[in-house]
């Protein structure tokens, strides 16, 4: 199979304009007559909705949560990037555009990146003409602070609730368009399959979680915008019901998967304390702008990290990277924090963390001022842990986060199976090997107020005469049953170890083989390791309760079967990438001062993977990427 | 630690739930709330039993979907605080916990602790929003808002619409989720246009959706976890009156 990226031609700064002005277009009175459905409510989804429901198409919107406005995008902190260049600090479109790539360590579209940051000008102009309250100055004017791995301040914020105020704004635009009937709202309702027909995405199979319900839903496109799969760590910042389950019945139907095992772990969550815990609390990584983070210079240390004087403490950020320091991007903070407790400096009851310290930024800019800037984290933090971070530092730890890998879309955001269309978290796109802070936000944001409009118009505008789809093609009842029948064959195990016994497992695999760093040794052991324990997950899970009412255990069970098989995809990818870049840390490639070392003769292209059947090996498939702009350089922040 | 859990059970909407008693040993203080539960539903479906139905998602504060009543108090007795950011170190060793589902004719009970909260959504649908379309923006910094105007719109706008005011209100009422969100608007220069319609609708639908009135006990201010003040009560009123006025002059 060939992978067609659908680059539009011209130099990198028009190609989009280019893109706009050949698009096809949906005349008005046609758009009636065209269906439309969007899994997924976060910004990505509830944009997209909100878009083509405001345009005159017939859109039916579906989320897990009881309300679109509880989607995952409600808790990102820090903030979103845009390059207006209002600081004067030298900012633009093309700085953007190179930070972005430089930071994804060149295993992203130069086209795609091009057109995010060019987009970003509009997306905080659209965020703010729907009442989002973004952190002002005095004189009234937006104000903006700086965030890991760039060197200007673009990244804008609402407090320490940036998703949270986007994603109202999305939600409230989204709701505008339920009223107005435009479009339809199904929450608690989970997309467990995709349908196709001669090929084509027409529908898809859900669950009314409400009722138990199988239901099936037909239209001209499907589009995903289901966020990632980064809780299939089990421990991560993510929310509970995140998962990889829609894009993955999507993939069994014919949609690639591209680099699935890049997956960011963030330096700056909260550490693990036992466990009978559930997930791992984000503190934003704006803290790092105030914050210093250090660790003891001693192995072993006892005393409290107020008793241990300046000298002997090893700021070992500020130390390796002294570009960068404490901003040093998410990758390589998160592998030196790793670095240091590996080497036995790790504090905290558990050894399993470093300090992040306010101490200066306090006596030098007074307690109110960080109070103001951070206030509701410090809070946070309080209330998980129990400690004042304003008398002492905060204790943080590295934690599975956001997933650079997911279905892989050419330039219009589809998928390889026409008519399916990926966007936001769901997609691989934009970020490359590892994602800049505050760019996921502004990407779903983008995908879906200003790129998939006119990509997906483009494709329906050759769908006007085909006429109504039905739910009633055999395609539809045939998708219909296996759902059905997946859920029967969970019910009937009736075994002796929960769900969450099976995902915790499968997760601690996944840290210690296929997390912060990846060998060989491991990501086959890892494999082996993964396929056993889903044999005997089929073999031995108990789902209580009964397929057809209400059942959260049922849910849960359905996630952690693709689980399984996402995550040994990702031991897949990870073990022929015989590099390290980004996200993905292979301990035979690094040079000897252990930084990472990429191969771009060797390496310079996207897996994308297809589905061979269910015991079948994955096969690869490469798209190379080529670079006009800018050669791809090593990364360093020293 | 060990907890004894009084907690609500009930099938489904028509069923009548009752409460049943089941006894945790050997908790850790640094436990949050929601992950005690968790612990109970293993032990319960190890045991065969059917696991305790309850919301919860991002288990961070900022999602809104977890909340039930804790002891009588929505979301527990730590202030300002939403249940999955409550932790066991706020209650005894050997300590009784009743736990209920938000009541109110407005949140229908779903199953055990799960309530029907889409009575919010529909509020929004009527009115919440600024009626901008995609894409034609005006430059952000156009607009100029003072830093003061922005925080004290944050400030309203930071509701997780949990309703927990709705279960603590002896009448059921939405007033300070409903004024919340009409305050964020109508202190922002891009959602006056519409203050009028917007809380004539809002109001009208909060109406219709079955929420008592306001009587003004301020119980919701207290139970509220984003600490959303009664103020914005006020200015919903104030809002709605002027709106009365205006639209009687045609305006
Ligand atoms: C704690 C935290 C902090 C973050 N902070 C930042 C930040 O400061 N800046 C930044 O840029 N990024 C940040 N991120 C990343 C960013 O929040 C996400 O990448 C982004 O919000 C993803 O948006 P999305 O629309 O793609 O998906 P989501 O917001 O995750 O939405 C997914 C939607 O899909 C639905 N869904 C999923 N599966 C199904 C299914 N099978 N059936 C039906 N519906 C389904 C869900 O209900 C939900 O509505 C943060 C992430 C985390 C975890
Ligand atoms: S006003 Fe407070 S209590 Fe009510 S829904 Fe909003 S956050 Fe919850
Ligand atoms: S689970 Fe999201 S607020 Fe509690």
């Amino acid at each position: 199979m060939i992978l067609d990226s659908k680059i539009p031609q011209g130099p990198l700064e028009q190609k989009w304009a280019y893109y706009k002005k050949k698009a096809k277009l949906v005349n008005p009175a046609n758009r009636k007559k065209l269906d439309v459905i969007v899994v997924g409510t976060g910004l990505a989804g509830s944009s997209i909705a909100a878009s083509l429901g405001e345009m005159g198409y017939n859109v039916k919107a579906f989320c897990f949560q009881d309300s679109p406005r509880r989607a995952h995008s409600v808790a990102a902190q820090g903030g979103v990037n845009a390059a207006k260049n209002y600081k004067n600090d030298g900012d633009s479109v093309y700085r953007m555009f190179v930070d972005t790539l430089k930071g994804g360590d060149f295993r992203a579209r130069e086209a795609n990146v091009y057109r995010m940051a060019e987009c970003s000008l509009n997306l905080i102009d659209q965020a703010v003409a729907q009442g989002v309250p973004f952190g002002r100055e005095y004189g009234g004017y937006l104000n903006n602070r700086s965030f890991g791995g760039v060197q200007v301040s673009r990244t804008f914020y609402a407090r320490g609730q940036t998703g949270q105020q986007l994603l109202l704004g999305a939600y409230q635009a989204l709701m505008r368009q339920v009223g107005k009937g435009s479009v339809q709202l199904f929450s608690r309702h989970e997309m467990l399959d995709l349908v196709t027909i001669d090929g084509k995405a027409r529908g898809i199979i859900v669950r009314n979680l409400d009722t138990g319900d199988i239901e099936r839903h037909a239209a001209h496109t499907v589009i995903l915008a289901t966020g990632g799969y980064g809780k299939i760590y089990y421990l991560s910042t993510l929310a509970m019901g995140c998962n990889g389950s829609a894009i993955w019945r999507a993939h069994k139907k014919g949609a690639l998967m591209a680099s699935p095992s890049w997956i960011q772990v963030h330096p700056t969550s909260l550490p693990q304390s036992g466990d009978y815990q559930s997930k791992l609390t984000l503190m934003s990584e704006s803290l790092r702008n105030d914050g210093r983070i250090w660790v003891p210079a001693k192995q072993d240390e006892n005393r409290a990290p107020n008793d241990i004087p300046e000298n002997e403490r090893d700021y070992y950020l500020e130390r390796r990277y002294p570009a960068f320091g404490n901003l040093a991007p998410r990758d390589i903070s998160s592998r030196a924090a790793k670095e240091r407790i590996d080497a036995g400096f790790g504090i905290g009851p558990l050894k399993n963390a470093v300090y992040l310290d306010f101490s200066k930024a306090i006596k030098e800019q007074g307690k109110d001022k960080i109070k103001e800037k951070y206030g509701n984290l410090f809070e946070m933090y309080l209330k998980i842990t129990g400690y004042d971070a304003y008398k002492e530092p905060m204790m943080i730890s590295p934690s599975a986060h956001f997933s650079m890998g997911g279905l892989w879309v050419d330039y219009e955001l589809m998928t390889t199976v026409p008519g399916l269309f990926a966007l936001g978290e769901a997609n691989f796109a934009d970020h490359g090997a590892n994602r800049l802070g505050a760019n996921s936000l502004l990407q779903a944001s983008v995908d879906g107020y200003f790129i998939a409009p006119y990509t997906i118009a483009n494709y329906l505008a050759d769908e006007i005469h085909t006429g109504k789809i039905s739910p009633d093609a055999p395609e539809f009842e045939q998708a219909e049953n296996a759902v059905k029948n997946q859920i029967q064959d969970l019910m009937n195990i009736k075994g002796t170890k929960t769900v969450d016994y099976f995902h915790k497992t499968l997760g601690k695999l996944l840290y210690d083989y296929c997390g912060l760093a990846r060998n060989e040794d491991g990501l086959k052991y890892a494999i082996q390791e993964i396929r056993k324990l889903k044999q005997e997950f089929y073999k031995d899970v108990r789902v209580s309760g009964q397929g057809n009412t209400m059942n959260a255990e049922l849910e849960k069970a359905g996630r952690v079967a693709d689980y399984f098989e996402i995550g040994e995809l990702m031991c897949y990818d990870a073990l022929t990438r015989n590099e390290s870049c980004g996200a993905h840390f292979r301990e035979e490639y690094q040079t000897p001062d252990g930084e990472a070392m990429r191969n771009d003769a060797e390496y310079q292209f996207i897996s994308a993977w297809a589905w061979t059947g269910e015991n079948g090996e994955p096969e690869l498939v490469k798209e190379p990427l080529t670079f006009e702009e800018i050669q791809p350089t090593v990364r360093s922040y020293k | 630690m060990d907890l004894h859990l009084k907690i609500w059970r009930q099938k489904d909407k028509q069923s009548e739930g009752k409460l049943v008693n089941y006894d945790l040993k050997g908790l850790n203080s640094h436990m949050s709330f929601l992950e005690m539960l968790d612990t109970l539903n293993e032990k319960l479906i190890v045991e065969g039993d059917e696991p305790v139905e309850f919301d919860h998602d991002c288990r961070e504060g900022i999602c809104g979907q977890c909340g039930m009543m804790i002891n009588g108090i929505a979301h527990g007795p730590l202030k300002n605080t939403t249940t999955c950011q409550l932790h066991l170190r706020s209650f005894k060793d050997g300590e009784t916990i009743l736990i209920e589902p938000f009541r109110a004719e407005a949140f229908p009970v779903k199953k055990d602790l799960k309530v029907d909260r889409s009575a919010f959504d529909r509020i929004i649908s009527s009115g919440g929003f600024v009626s901008v379309n995609t894409g034609q923006a005006p430059d952000a910094t156009a607009i100029p808002v003072t830093h003061q105007t922005a925080e004290e719109a944050f400030d309203s706008a930071a509701c997780i619409g949990c309703g927990a005011c709705v279960a603590t209100c002896k009448n059921g009422s939405a007033a300070l989720f409903t004024s919340a969100k009409i305050s964020h608007m109508a202190l922002l220069p891009q959602g006056k246009e519409e203050r009028n319609k917007r809380v004539l609708d809002m109001v009208s639908q909060m109406d219709t959706e079955l929420f008592g009135h306001c009587s003004n006990t301020e119980a919701c201010e207290v139970e509220c976890p984003q600490g959303i003040s009664v103020l914005n009560i006020a200015r919903m009123n104030f809002e709605y009156n002027r709106a009365l006025f205006f639209n009687k002059k045609g305006g």
